[in-house]
């Protein structure tokens, strides 16, 4: 219970955090967001009055920009809590329900990529480790290493150009064909996975490697320990060793790699979009840097990370299930 | 990625030949002497009953005990190293882009003498256009769309992206190192004020981080794009280090410091980083790569602004402008920067994962496969489980 508390007290202070980090971002920034809508809204309607115009960037920026600083915080940082991230110059909406409606897609290709991608490495690293020595165990090496070593972006433009352009198998662009209708249809569904399959390939194929070879790794070594003999010793069936006491212990060690590669893959996947054109988290920060658009910019960056920060959180309620150790949280002398 | 002490008794049943032998009293891999060579933990303490004899009052000549940390801590590891293939070939690989460097920077140099060498003429637009690679021997490489040498572009490019790669994966393992050993050893509010700050950082994801501040920032130093791209990239190294250091404080020659009363510093630098270093050298490896990774995507979309095209970000942006993907003809203005980026990164990878057993003792013995002992057997039986 305690080492709950002291997780969801961490992520929630994560969370302040990062809106802090924003505020000083966007307070630190020479010129004044107030004045861009103000040009905008002249721009669309000259014969707006000086009380109406200011009424209006009163409303589309969370924290004025004349008050002293702490009243800005405080301003800033309920307003962000109450889902208020502020007005796109660029979209011409609020901030808020633009993001809602691109971060499926993220989330998608995200959670896709990360299932297959540990699927794959973990299945071939063990199998590296039983078969350690032989031809398939050298060649499998050989291949993860130099699969590891391309860039995902790199993966993801010859994909493109191969087949998306050259094979024309898989879409090269887009979320979903024009053709299809949103919604909870299997036409719709296959066609969204369809689309999504170039990027999650870019990021399984140059990522798994790592993943077995750590797996193979923890697995060499995990064969080695003195607990396994016991256990042989006691008759113990192989298929229980291999998973209850190999498998269990071998993939113990990697969930920080797993918790690591959240953060990375979120931060890769605003990259592969812009090269996708896929409409996701990505593709918007990249639209909101273009039109230098300071509040999406900061309102997707924000975003990301509380996706990330409750990603890790749900992470870590599982790790207390898979390695009860985590609980008893003994404190260590200090000296 | 743990040092498991206790293979290191299985190792020796088995390590009849001598050089094998001699590698498992070193620095690096036997942590009950692992600090022989220093006189402030009593040396090597495990029985040869001289506990205290070479602390502070044994003459030790300066010029010994450089030599002799210079063989234990950079000669055997390096030979160690060098006997897997893949610590040969990344290495070779890694010299080579040093030594593209090195010609870059001689050939661009406008100091004293070196203004008058100029080994490969920089990138200008006097050639044929959009010329084919191993076409033409003067343009090995090809040419782009207004006739720039793409092999000379590529090698200039090389001591910027070099500098930034250095700036990063020096600041990252610095600052991680420290954090993580200090909050390791010390313990208690250090090491929850540390390990929060860590954590926190770690969660932020990095790249939208990163680009925020690059947009925001618009840096043009290679060293602060290094240092921008690792900002919170640290903090992972920073727990792992941590709880390294948690296992290695407990061992008795660390305890027998402190009871000497040695202060924290000197413990920490004498005492615990040896231990750490080929860790620390390998999550350099990895920094480095990150920084390669991150920089050349944020060159390559043209998230930081540019003045020149000598980087291959900013030629594989050319490439990808001119619709490289679609025509044939000028493919090789997308492909020629990938292959530089994939091979210092490859090389990279390489390096890491033959130094690998360096710290990992049973991976050594095994690796090598000159041990097959009795033990060995019981594994290789254990894995048909699997």
């Amino acid at each position: 219970m305690n080492w709950w508390v002291k997780r969801t007290g961490q992520a929630l202070f994560t969370i302040w955090a990062v809106i802090t980090i924003t505020f000083a971002l966007i307070r630190g920034l020479p010129g004044d967001p107030g004045s861009r809508i103000r040009d905008q809204a002249q721009r669309h309607n000259p014969s707006m009055s000086q009380a109406a115009l200011e009424r209006l960037i009163e409303a589309r920026i969370p924290a004025s920009y004349d008050d002293p600083i702490h009243v800005a915080y405080w301003e800033y940082l309920t307003s962000v809590l109450q889902g208020d991230l502020g007005y796109s110059t660029f979209r011409q909406g609020d901030v808020a329900p633009e993001i809602a409606s691109v971060l499926p897609w993220t989330i998608l290709i995200m959670s896709l990529s990360m299932l297959l991608m540990f699927a794959l490495g973990l299945g071939l690293g063990a199998l590296m480790a039983y078969k350690e020595g032989s031809r398939f165990d050298t060649a499998l090496t050989g291949v993860s290493i130099f699969f590891n070593s391309i860039p995902y972006y790199v993966a993801a433009v010859l994909l493109i150009a191969v087949l998306g352009y050259r094979l024309s198998v898989f879409p090269a662009r887009g979320t979903h064909s024009d053709a299809t209708e949103p919604g909870l249809s299997v036409h719709f569904v296959l066609d969204a996975l369809y689309h999504a399959t170039l990027p999650t390939v870019s990021f399984v194929i140059t990522g798994f490697g790592i993943i077995a070879l750590t797996m193979r790794g923890n697995s060499i070594q995990t064969l080695g320990e003195e607990y396994i003999r016991v256990a042989k010793l006691r008759g113990i069936p192989d298929r229980r060793i291999a998973i209850r006491y190999v498998g269990r212990n071998a993939i113990l060690p990697m969930w920080t790699t797993l918790l690591i590669s959240i953060g990375f893959m979120f931060g890769g996947a605003i990259i592969l979009e812009e090269i996708f054109q896929y409409r996701g988290m990505g593709w918007l920060m990249f639209r909101s840097i273009e039109h230098n658009d300071i509040y999406l910019m900061m309102g997707t960056f924000l975003i990301v990370t509380i996706a990330v920060v409750v990603s890790l959180w749900i992470a870590d309620a599982t790790y207390g299930w898979l390695d009860p150790r985590i609980k008893s949280g003994d404190e260590s002398e200090s000296y | 990625m743990k040092v498991n002490p206790t293979d290191a008794p299985s190792d020796d049943e088995s390590g009849t030949d001598g050089r094998r032998s001699r590698f498992e009293g070193s620095t690096l891999f036997d942590r009950d002497d692992a600090d022989g060579e220093y006189r402030t933990d009593g040396g090597q303490s495990a029985g040869d009953g001289q506990m205290f004899a070479d602390s502070e009052f044994t003459e030790v000549t300066t010029g010994q005990r450089l030599s002799e940390v210079f063989y234990e801590s950079i000669y055997e590891p390096f030979v160690i190293a060098w006997s897997d293939w893949r610590t040969k070939v990344g290495l070779s690989i890694i010299s080579l882009y040093l030594l593209l460097g090195v010609v870059a920077w001689v050939s661009a140099s406008e100091l004293l003498f070196l203004d008058r060498i100029t080994i490969i003429e920089p990138a200008r637009g006097d050639g044929p256009i959009r010329l084919a690679p191993f076409q033409d021997w003067s343009y090995p490489l090809g040419t782009d769309m207004i006739g720039r040498d793409l092999l000379a572009a590529m090698i200039h490019a090389t001591p910027r992206m070099l500098q930034m790669i250095l700036a990063g994966a020096v600041f990252a393992t610095a600052v991680a190192t420290v954090v993580g050993t200090v909050a390791g050893y010390k313990g208690g509010v250090t090491e929850r004020s540390l390990m929060t700050l860590s954590d926190v950082l770690m969660t932020i994801p990095g790249l939208p981080l990163v680009i925020v501040l690059i947009v925001l920032i618009d840096p043009s130093s290679p060293y602060l794009i290094g240092i921008i791209i690792v900002i919170n990239a640290w903090a992972g190294l920073a727990r792992t280090i941590h709880s390294q250091v948690l296992t290695i404080r407990e061992h008795s020659y660390v305890e027998a410091s402190r009871t000497m009363g040695i202060g924290t510093p000197t413990i920490i630098r004498k005492d615990i980083l040896p231990n750490l270093m080929p860790y620390i050298l390998i999550n350099f490896t990895s920094m480095a790569r990150r920084v390669i990774y991150d920089s050349v995507a944020l060159y390559f979309l043209g998230v930081i602004s540019v003045q020149t095209i000598e980087n291959w970000g900013v030629m594989m942006n050319i490439g990808y402008e001119n619709n490289a993907l679609i025509i044939p003809e000028v493919s090789h203005l997308l492909f020629v920067p990938m292959v530089f980026v994939v091979g210092l990164s490859f090389g990279l990878i390489l390096f890491s994962q033959g130094t690998d057993r360096l710290f990992n003792p049973r991976v050594r013995a095994r690796g090598s496969g000159t041990t097959k002992s009795k033990d060995d057997e019981e594994i290789t039986t254990g894995g048909g489980a699997l």
